[in-house]
């Protein structure tokens, strides 16, 4: 084990560490309101990236501009499924849940059938080229990942404790019944909460066109690594999903890098499981009455 | 009501199984062949509904068909085991691998159980992945010897169809018993609320496990008739997407009797086969059904069938 490696590791560790953080923020969003636990989360970071796809790769527009539009876009079918699926279904996390599982079939579907599901899509690099960092090799596609997250999650923070809504969402995450006693509308927390739940799985998915193999079926690893992530987490807490996003982050890319990737999806679950077992609400959750 | 009479439910079943015992010299190979998967399917849908009665929806039951699978076809390939003792150790090894995840799974419930058996799923599948001797990694393992017992040789489909049939009449069999038993209502009990069935003195925590190991003993026997049937297995069958066909069962059929999710087999098996020339689409249509039942018509085919009859014939008095 070198010096050269372990730097190198570090660096991919913080680039899937933020990959993970800008999934696993929205879920552990979306179920701290109103316990809105979202299969289909996979599915709108696999929207995020076929959006890159249609405007950059087919339509030619600017990459940053592809990426941002993603956001909206995204966040449009983030507010359907609180309208069409969470609404009906409030009060019941499983119904909610098995619906969202129906909803990711129709999304796959519908995709699959569009631009097709054989060959997975190409997407140009935007981003040509690598840079050095204390020794460790990285391509700027990479690592433009890390500040977009950094200025995602502090743009999140800024809204949940500077801005009136972001403080009635935060409210309702608390105690809801409290919260729509103070005159706070329940309805439109659950749609803000689905819409930026929705735009943060869309932009990663975006910013990871790139990247990754751009398929109808693509969200399905990211959707279980969110979990994993919110589990280890702590549920409902969006400080505790930044925290197990980079640990599990540097667990992956260290066992990857010493052994294969299914051993460290194995470890990855394994962590899970210990935690489940220590500590059942997460490692910064709070107990739940 | 002293009259003894004929449980009107079990009368229905068997003229059922009397029509099903005729099928297969009427209809075609191919049917026979549907028919076949349709029994595995509702014996693994009756055994996922065991799980339910608790409250626990495990997204690791077709994880435990797998084991089943394997463990068959491990014990029928390499060691060349008759199938009368691979059956019943597929059973209960699936139950066994149950009971060491349960230790860690039942410490949590609600979602955090959804979630957590979703995970340790693919942890286990993973090890199939992993591991070439003896899994076969992720391509699986390939010919798997047909069923023999005596002098039958059950590769005859027909021989095959019956054998299945028997198989899942007296899995289905113990499932209702057990239903109705005092451990059945215990399950129930523990759904409803689960304080209050620990203050009454049912050992929650052993009864999720005992419910959650038979579920998975008969997923077992499942996946023994699955691999003996495909003759070949591999990790992609065991994967979430057969995971959401199955709750896409149990919820279009309800849980809350014994007969709701083999109604909601029965009708999503039929929609299957039809949807056949749009196979491409099936997902979205499966997809559209899963949140038309769980948003608007929730309880499923057992409440509507509940409304209609309350509505025509009065509510039912001193229904057991």
């Amino acid at each position: 084990m070198d010096w050269g490696t372990i730097v190198q590791s570090l660096a991919n560790a913080v680039v899937l560490g933020s990959i993970y953080a800008m999934v696993a923020v929205g879920l552990a969003l979306a179920f701290g309101v109103m316990q809105m636990a979202n299969f289909a989360h996979g599915e709108f970071f696999m929207l995020g990236a076929y959006v890159v796809y249609v405007l950059y790769a087919l339509g030619g527009m600017p990459f940053p501009v592809a990426v941002i539009m993603a956001f909206p876009i995204v966040a449009a079918f983030g507010l359907a499924t609180e309208r069409l699926i969470f609404r009906p279904t409030r009060g019941n996390v499983l119904a909610g849940f098995m619906a969202t599982a129906g909803a990711a079939f129709v999304l796959q579907v519908l995709v699959g059938q569009m631009w097709g599901v054989g060959l997975m899509r190409s997407v140009p690099t935007p981003y040509m080229g690598a840079t050095d960092i204390a020794g460790a090799h990285i391509s700027w596609q990479r690592l433009i990942i890390v500040p977009a997250m950094v200025v995602m999650v502090g743009g999140l923070r800024f809204f949940l404790h500077r801005v009136r809504l972001g403080k009635a969402l935060r409210a309702c995450a608390q105690d809801a019944e409290a919260a729509r006693l103070q005159g706070i509308n329940l309805n439109r927390i659950t749609a803000v909460a689905m819409i930026i739940s929705g735009g943060f799985a869309g932009v990663a998915g975006a910013l990871m066109a790139p990247i990754a193999p751009v398929t109808p079926y693509m969200g399905h690893t990211f959707a279980i690594t969110a979990f994993i992530v919110v589990i280890v987490g702590g549920m409902a807490s969006i400080e505790g999903a930044l925290l197990a996003s980079f640990l599990l982050g540097f667990i992956h890319t260290f066992v990857t890098t010493y052994f294969d990737n299914v051993i460290a999806t194995m470890v990855g679950v394994l962590f899970m499981a210990i935690v489940l077992i220590v500590k059942p609400s997460g490692l910064l959750g709070r107990a739940r009455a | 009501m002293p009259v003894p009479r004929v449980n009107p439910e079990i009368a229905s079943a068997l003229a059922l199984l009397a029509v099903l015992c005729i099928a297969p010299f009427i209809v075609s190979e191919y049917r026979v062949g549907v028919l076949i998967i349709f029994f595995i399917n509702v014996i693994l849908v009756s055994s996922y509904r065991v799980v339910t009665t608790t409250g626990d929806w495990t997204l690791s039951h077709v994880i435990f068909l797998g084991v089943g699978a394997y463990a068959t076809a491990i014990m029928a390939k390499n060691f060349g085991w008759p199938f009368w003792l691979t059956l019943p150790i597929s059973g209960v090894a699936t139950a066994a691998v149950a009971m060491m995840v349960a230790f860690p799974l039942l410490r949590t419930k609600g979602f955090g159980f959804f979630i957590g058996s979703f995970a340790i799923g693919e942890f286990i599948r993973h090890v199939w992945i992993k591991f070439h001797d003896p899994f076969g990694g992720p391509r699986g393992m390939i010919s798997i010897p047909t069923v023999e017992i005596g002098e039958i040789d059950f590769y005859d489909s027909i021989n095959f169809y019956f054998l299945t049939m028997i198989i899942m009449v007296v899995a289905l069999g113990v499932i209702y018993r057990l239903d109705k038993s005092r451990i059945g209502n215990a399950w129930k009990t523990i759904y409803l609320d689960e304080d209050l069935a620990e203050s009454i003195g049912i050992h929650v925590f052993h009864y999720r496990a005992t419910a959650f190991a038979v579920a998975a003993f008969f997923a077992g026997i499942a996946g023994a008739m699955f691999a003996h049937l495909n003759g070949a297995i591999d990790p992609h069958n065991f994967e979430v997407d057969t995971m959401v066909y199955l709750v896409i069962w149990i919820v279009v059929g309800g849980n809350a009797t014994f007969w709701g999710p083999i109604a909601g087999v029965s009708v999503m098996s039929f929609i299957f086969e039809l949807s056949r020339p749009l196979a491409e689409w099936r997902p979205l249509l499966f997809g559209v059904i899963l949140i038309i039942f769980l948003t608007v018509l929730p309880g499923g085919l057992e409440m509507i069938y509940e409304k209609v009859r309350s509505r025509f014939f009065g509510s039912r008095a001193g229904a057991g």
